[in-house]
């Protein structure tokens, strides 16, 4: 292990071709996941603010909330459901936001809610919003009124939520009456009675499981809802699943491509060493230290790459326009560093069979 | 009871459909503290018959034994664990770690094995100490002269207090008068030791510092 960190520390150009390429896969992958969550979590942040739990739809609706209708009475019958803890309604209007001083007109999903959750509080009072934080970036202030969809209905922002957006809109958050308003204003061709919703959300009690409740209520209802739990319903957006499993193949592929890159490098290098492993052998050292040696450098090129790929990474997001929806996670960042770290290592170890047939005999006789 | 003792050892390649005895039914023992120079032409068997003195190779037929030890029948893992506790090398190239210290280059032999620490430190101090090489303990290999390099690597070949050391052909890339002076210190540092060795030389000059001189031709010994 020693012998394999000084040459590391006394020889840091002969990594150097593998290091910067790992620490530009690593940009690479951090940014690729970075645009991965900023998709998903822009598309989903309404659905993921619901309480845990399940959203019910119409049957017919195909999973679709903008196709899905409900009704007020239909909460009654939700809440007789064994495991249910509350019952609410949820509608959203996808709408042009003007935003007084700003020209360029801002997308809005105008959620109309009756749940409060740890992210969202409670509707707030009639023609007032919550909105999401990112149209603080847009030029919104808490305060001003912004004129929401061709009718122009005003909308005062009373306060910045995070995380709420839908399908890459600005959530705005509004009271039931509030929302048929703006959607009977906007929407001539879809108006909305004073009892409707798109769908029900259903809380699960504590302790409970929301799937066996999205079964629970589907069969109360005899087939006439489609419930999906929570995390489920988000998946189920247009788009997302194509989105995610595109960007997963994508990151998949670049990991593939860091493991091949390892595994090239020290290939050449297990060759370049023919000479020392046999003069190492000869003098006793087993063929699995010689392994865990090369085990050790891959795995130290592999971290020291992704120091400063994140390095890079940050460095690049500080020119990122704020349109783009890049969401810089923890948790994308642990994935990366254990995928590139584990993928480097096995790359590594592809020399495993060269180092095992190295011979000591040919280290006599021989000018190595 | 002799350091080394090989008898009727005999090693066979395949190559194709016929037989390349590379070495001949062969027998040599070599005591305690005996210097043994072996010289012969290119592909006489100097090679073979050293690899399997050393353990690092297996021979078709015979026996092979080293301070009472049977290694024929070794396994190689048994005999790379062997090689580490009795028997040490300089080989022809000196092929010592490019980026190690000369001090480094000789605990490796000990860390790689798992004996490394304080101890082999100052096994490796006092090795340097009497090979003159005390004030070049951290110069790099790159930093030391021919000779110098050279006294490494016999410092390294006696760091695990070996029974037998075998040196192949230890000054061919030395001019004489330096050649002169390593095979003089590898006497000294042998003797003072009580250590078998097998000098592998083409330079029929080097041969006075053995106590006794073996040839070899067509993988035949002959004394």
């Amino acid at each position: 292990m020693r012998l394999a960190l000084l040459e590391l520390l006394r020889r840091p150009g002969r990594f150097a071709v593998a290091g910067g390429a790992l620490t530009l896969l690593t940009l690479l992958l951090l940014f690729l996941g970075a645009l991965l969550d900023g998709l998903y979590l822009g598309s989903t942040g309404a659905l993921r603010a619901q309480p845990d739990g399940v959203i019910v739809f119409s049957a017919d609706a195909r999973q679709s909330l903008l196709r899905s209708s409900a009704t007020t009475d239909e909460r009654d019958e939700l809440a007789a459901v064994d495991g249910v803890e509350r019952v609410g309604g949820l509608g959203i209007t996808l709408l042009g936001v003007a935003i007084p001083g700003v020209d360029e007109i801002s997308d809005g999903a105008i959620v109309g809610y009756e749940l409060e959750t740890e992210r969202i509080p409670a509707p707030p009072a009639a023609g007032e919003a919550w909105v999401d934080r990112r149209m603080e970036a847009e030029g919104a202030s808490i305060g001003d009124v912004v004129a929401v969809g061709p009718a122009e209905y005003p909308l005062t922002i009373a306060g910045w939520v995070d995380d709420s957006n839908f399908l890459g809109q600005n959530g705005i958050w509004v009271d039931p009456p509030t929302w048929r308003a703006v959607q009977n204003a906007n929407r001539p061709d879809a108006q909305l009675a004073d009892t409707d919703f798109l769908a029900l959300v259903a809380e699960v009690a504590p302790g409970g499981d929301p799937a066996a409740l999205a079964a629970a209520i589907d069969a109360t209802t005899d087939g006439r809802t489609e419930s999906l739990t929570r995390d489920d319903a988000a998946r189920a957006l247009p788009g997302v699943k194509e989105q995610n499993s595109t960007f997963n193949a994508i990151i998949g592929t670049t990991f593939f491509v860091v493991g091949l890159v390892v595994a090239l490098f020290f290939a050449l290098l297990t060759l370049e060493r023919v000479g020392l492993y046999s003069v190492l052998k000869a003098f006793g050292t087993p063929s699995r230290t010689l392994v865990a040696g090369v085990a050790v450098q891959a795995l130290a090129v592999a971290v020291i790459s992704f120091g400063f790929g994140a390095l890079f990474t940050w460095l690049l997001s500080l020119g990122i326009p704020p349109g783009v929806p890049v969401q810089f996670t923890i948790g994308r960042g642990i994935t990366t560093f254990v995928g590139i770290t584990v993928t480097a290592v096995l790359g590594g170890l592809i020399s495993l069979r060269r180092i095992i047939s190295v011979d000591p005999a040919s280290a006599i006789g021989a000018g190595v | 009871m002799p350091a080394l003792e090989l008898s009727d050892v005999r090693k066979v390649y395949q190559s194709g459909d016929s037989e390349v005895v590379a070495l001949d039914t062969s027998s040599l023992a070599v005591s305690d503290d005996e210097i043994v120079a072996l010289v012969g032409p290119s592909g006489s068997g100097k090679t073979t018959l050293l690899s399997i003195a050393g353990g690092l190779l297996s021979p078709t037929s015979g026996s092979v034994s080293i301070t009472g030890n049977r290694i024929d029948g070794y396994s190689a893992a048994d005999l790379t664990r062997f090689r580490g506790d009795n028997i040490g090398f300089v080989f022809q190239s000196v092929n010592l770690v490019p980026f190690l210290t000369a001090r480094e280059n000789l605990t490796v032999v000990a860390e790689m094995r798992g004996k490394g620490g304080a101890g082999a430190r100052t096994r490796a101090d006092e090795l340097l100490g009497e090979l003159g090489l005390g004030h070049r303990a951290k110069n790099l290999p790159d930093q030391l002269s021919g000779g110098e390099r050279q006294r490494v690597a016999i410092g390294r070949a006696l760091m695990n207090r070996p029974k037998l050391v075998l040196f192949d052909e230890p000054t061919s890339a030395l001019d004489s008068k330096l050649g002169v002076q390593v095979m003089e210190l590898i006497r000294s540092e042998i003797k003072g030791r009580e250590t078998a060795a097998i000098i592998v030389t083409h330079d029929t000059r080097m041969t006075s510092y053995a106590d006794r001189t073996v040839e070899i031709s067509d993988g035949s010994l002959k004394s």
